[in-house]
């Protein structure tokens, strides 16, 4: 997790965390050359494997120029171009996190040439929808130009739904995911309502550890939320920990 | 799965807490020199879409549905890489 600590990696390990999956995103900067993104992919498939590794977590990531530093696509294309070098390592899931930041004409391009870059490698895809007032027209987007890319949707992850596009999500055949925030965005006791309303299958809900104030054991919170709701032990080991591994199983280098 | 009012038991104080910290947040714009933003409109549109959402949408559907752009064409460019959590297209239109 290039943006949290040694001691997050301990921290998540001695809550019983057995595997990881980093999405490639924003520095939270915009990076000046694709050569800065040579080094991160390289932070993010030899560095951060071996440090989660000292504390017996399996470390996964996926490959991409995210949605923010996407506008100039002439820079993604050249980031883009690196990805072929990178997508056999070891710990590579698939191509993400893909999407879009401000549903602008560039953006979209950039995620339907991702699209294609996953498809050309048979690889999984997690995609970020916008945050906020931009969730729903991104997500629109976003699934109509899946549509139009003919993907296999049991192989993709939408990610960052909340109560207004999960069912959109959903109900179209994809798998969807709740990026937990302990301000601002999805809080455990909402992703609960939202499991509760639009059900357990094909979602998983992770633990946002990015650069704003973030959780690495939002998930955790959130199990122990579902059991003061009364939910079973089975259920929530079914969200938080088979619903992730069914989805990840279909990745070819992903095991536990 | 709880009752109601089980369910009261564990949100009540938490959600009353946080309906305090709006009302103040509110008192707050009210109280300060200078001139609110579209965000303002904004939040007031989400409280009511709260307490009146449409038929067969949830409160927090609603409230989403009040702060988001609903266009559909793509933007020609960006000119920000952030997010208000308001549009103020939908508020100006």
């Amino acid at each position: 997790m290039v943006s949290r600590t040694t001691a997050d990696y301990e921290t998540i390990a001695q809550v019983g965390c057995e595997a990881l999956c980093e999405p490639a995103f924003w520095a939270g900067y915009d990076r000046a050359s694709a050569q800065g993104f040579y080094d991160y992919y390289r932070q993010l498939t030899e560095y951060e494997p071996a440090r989660a590794a000292k504390f017996g977590i399996k470390h996964f990531c996926w490959l991409c120029i995210n949605p923010k530093e996407a506008e100039d696509p002439v820079f993604a294309r050249e980031v883009m171009a690196l990805i072929p070098d990178f997508i056999d390592k070891p710990n590579v899931l698939g191509i993400g996190e893909i999407g879009l930041n401000k549903n602008t004409k560039n953006e979209l391009a950039i995620f339907e040439e991702h699209v294609e870059l996953a498809q050309k490698f048979d690889r999984p895809i997690l995609i970020h929808t916008p945050h906020l007032e931009d969730k729903l027209k991104g997500t629109r987007l976003i699934l109509d130009a899946l549509k139009n890319a003919n993907v296999d949707r049991g192989r993709v992850i939408i990610d960052h739904v909340e109560e207004h596009t999960a069912p959109l999500v959903l109900d179209e055949g994809f798998w969807a995911g709740m990026t937990l925030y302990p301000e601002s965005k999805c809080s455990p006791a909402r992703a609960i309502d939202i499991l509760e309303t639009f059900g357990m299958e094909n979602i998983w809900m992770n633990s946002a550890c990015d650069w704003g104030i973030s959780d690495p054991l939002a998930v955790i919170k959130c199990a122990l939320e579902m059991k003061k709701r009364s939910h079973s032990a089975e259920t929530v080991e079914k969200v938080i920990f088979e619903n992730p591994k069914t989805f990840l199983s279909q990745c070819p280098n992903f095991s536990l | 799965m709880p009752t109601k009012k089980e369910i009261q038991d564990l949100y009540f104080m938490d959600s009353r807490f946080k309906l305090l910290e709006i009302a103040s947040f509110l008192d707050r714009v009210d109280r300060h020199d200078g001139q609110a933003d579209f965000r303002h409109p904004a939040f007031m549109k989400a409280l009511e879409a709260m307490q009146n959402p449409p038929t067969g949408t949830s409160r927090a559907q609603a409230v989403h549905l009040a702060f988001s752009d609903h266009s559909t064409e793509p933007a020609e460019a960006a000119d920000i890489q952030f997010a208000y959590g308001a549009c103020q297209k939908e508020v100006e239109a």
